[in-house]
């Protein structure tokens, strides 16, 4: 079980590696997809099966995104990887963090043992203990979600609101003819 | 101190790499892609308890204290659902904005979108 | 427009149907088994984005127009704020399971929990809408060609 989660793990990281460094954009793409599908796996072996159901669904729409934007680069190159200070200071600041993270690492609760069960003000417990009482839900993560916590669904229903009406006025015919090259007039709106 | 966590820790770095790195915009969206599974899968590991049942009762497994016992925890996973379709919006919207750029600029390399940009204010 | 081979577009008319069904049954079960309006909602626009990239944008313009789609969003949204002030009206606080208090169904059945279901639809018809909408307006754009030529045929509805 925790052997084929590292594995999964060491799967998603090395499909990251070659989504950030491979030259041509389509195969990136598809080792983008590598990373959602694994972590869908992960999800489910973490018994976690309402996520393994989203990230999966999720991972094919973001997939379908992803390719439409390289579609009509016909297998053109990324072009040359940046100068190097560049890349020494962002591979010196992400060796400080994985430092520092080594340093965190033995304060984490360990594997296996949920954060609940050591505080013991932490909700999680009473909504295992309560939750099919007072929602009357067998699902425990949709009793969270639209009854103790539906705030933050309310929340969350009004961010892809905004997302999709962004995505869309971005798009529109309005803005794509009224301003074609213009950096100009979107400034005077 | 579980290897698990590490290698959570390092894809969440990847990602922060790529983000601090790349030029080109889909490779920043990937970036980001990556830094969000990488906080997901912690969120959803920090409520695993071993040989734990999924947060969904049956018939079977309904006495609650019996069930809370074995279960794993159902807030991370309430809260990393939602995080879920945000990203997919978010990557919506980061899709939008970067065709958007390739319309305006014809190509996704932020160094020559910049260089255009530049040129376009003089 | 590029053209797509016939097995592509056979299968794909076959499968979609069982795509839409298989996303209500997630909706409407979330409650019961794993699923809810969100993963409900995703499987249902997947359904139409599968005849949108398998049979082109009119087709899946025809099944679900633009102004449909953009009033499945809105009523999601309203459906589950409507609830949440009924909860506030009568369960005392916003967002209330009032439904739980006065009808508490019998557990594990279809009719239980109350508000849940209801508030799982309105989401999964808000998020249906709303995926749909974006990725049809992302997949429109021609990008380097004509800007107009694409939008058209959208817009016209």
């Amino acid at each position: 079980m925790t052997v084929l989660l590292l594995s999964l793990l060491l799967f998603m990281i090395i499909a990251a590696v070659i989504a950030l460094y491979t030259e041509e954009l389509i195969s990136a793409v598809i080792a983008a997809g590598a990373v959602g599908f694994g972590s869908s796996a992960v999800f489910l072996l973490l018994r976690a099966p309402d996520l393994a159901i989203t990230q999966i669904v999720v991972e094919v729409i973001a997939l379908v995104l992803l390719i439409r934007t390289t579609l009509h680069l016909s297998g053109r190159g990324v072009g040359e990887g940046p100068s190097g200070p560049r890349v020494r200071a962002a591979g010196l600041f992400c060796l400080a963090v994985l430092v520092s993270v080594l340093f965190a690492l033995p304060r984490l609760p360990r594997f296996g043992e949920p954060v609940m069960d050591r505080i013991a003000a932490a909700p999680s417990g009473f909504y295992l203990e309560r939750g099919l009482e007072l929602t009357g839900s067998a699902n425990l993560v949709t009793a969270i979600l639209l009854d103790f916590r539906a705030y933050d669904t309310l929340g969350e229903a009004t961010i892809i609101f905004t997302a999709v009406l962004g995505a869309l006025t971005l798009l529109s015919r309005k803005c794509l003819t009224s301003c074609p090259a213009g950096r100009e007039e979107e400034g005077e709106r | 101190m579980s290897p698990v966590y590490l290698l959570v820790f390092v894809l969440f770095l990847v990602g922060v790499f790529g983000l601090l790195t790349r030029r080109n915009l889909v490779k920043l969206i990937i970036s980001v892609a990556v830094i969000e599974a990488a906080v997901n899968l912690f969120l959803v590991l920090a409520g695993y308890r071993r040989e734990g049942i999924a947060p969904i009762m049956t018939e079977q497994h309904h006495r609650a204290e019996e069930f809370a016992a074995r279960a794993v925890d159902p807030f991370p996973q309430a809260m990393v659902l939602t995080s879920i379709v945000i990203g997919l919006s978010l990557l919506a919207l980061l899709v939008g904005i970067s065709l958007r750029l390739y319309h305006i600029y014809g190509t996704y390399d932020l160094s020559e979108i910049r260089k255009a940009a530049r040129e376009e204010d003089r | 427009m590029m053209t797509r081979s016939l097995i592509v577009q056979r299968i794909s008319r076959w499968l979609a149907p069982f795509i839409f069904i298989y996303g209500l049954q997630v909706i409407l079960y979330g409650h019961l088994s794993p699923g809810g309006g969100f993963p409900g909602g995703v499987i249902l626009a997947s359904a139409f984005i599968l005849i949108l990239i398998s049979r082109g944008k009119e087709e899946a313009g025809r099944r679900l127009p633009l102004s449909r789609a953009g009033r499945f969003d809105n009523t999601g949204a309203l459906v589950f704020l409507a609830v949440g002030l009924l909860g506030f009206v009568l369960g005392g606080s916003f967002l209330a399971n009032f439904l739980q208090r006065l009808f508490p169904g019998r557990p594990f059945s279809l009719l239980s929990s109350g508000t849940i279901p209801v508030n799982n639809l309105a989401i999964g018809l808000k998020i249906w809408g709303g995926i749909f909408l974006a990725v049809l307006f992302l997949s429109v754009l021609r990008v380097g060609g004509d800007p107009d030529r694409g939008l058209k045929t959208m817009e016209e509805e």
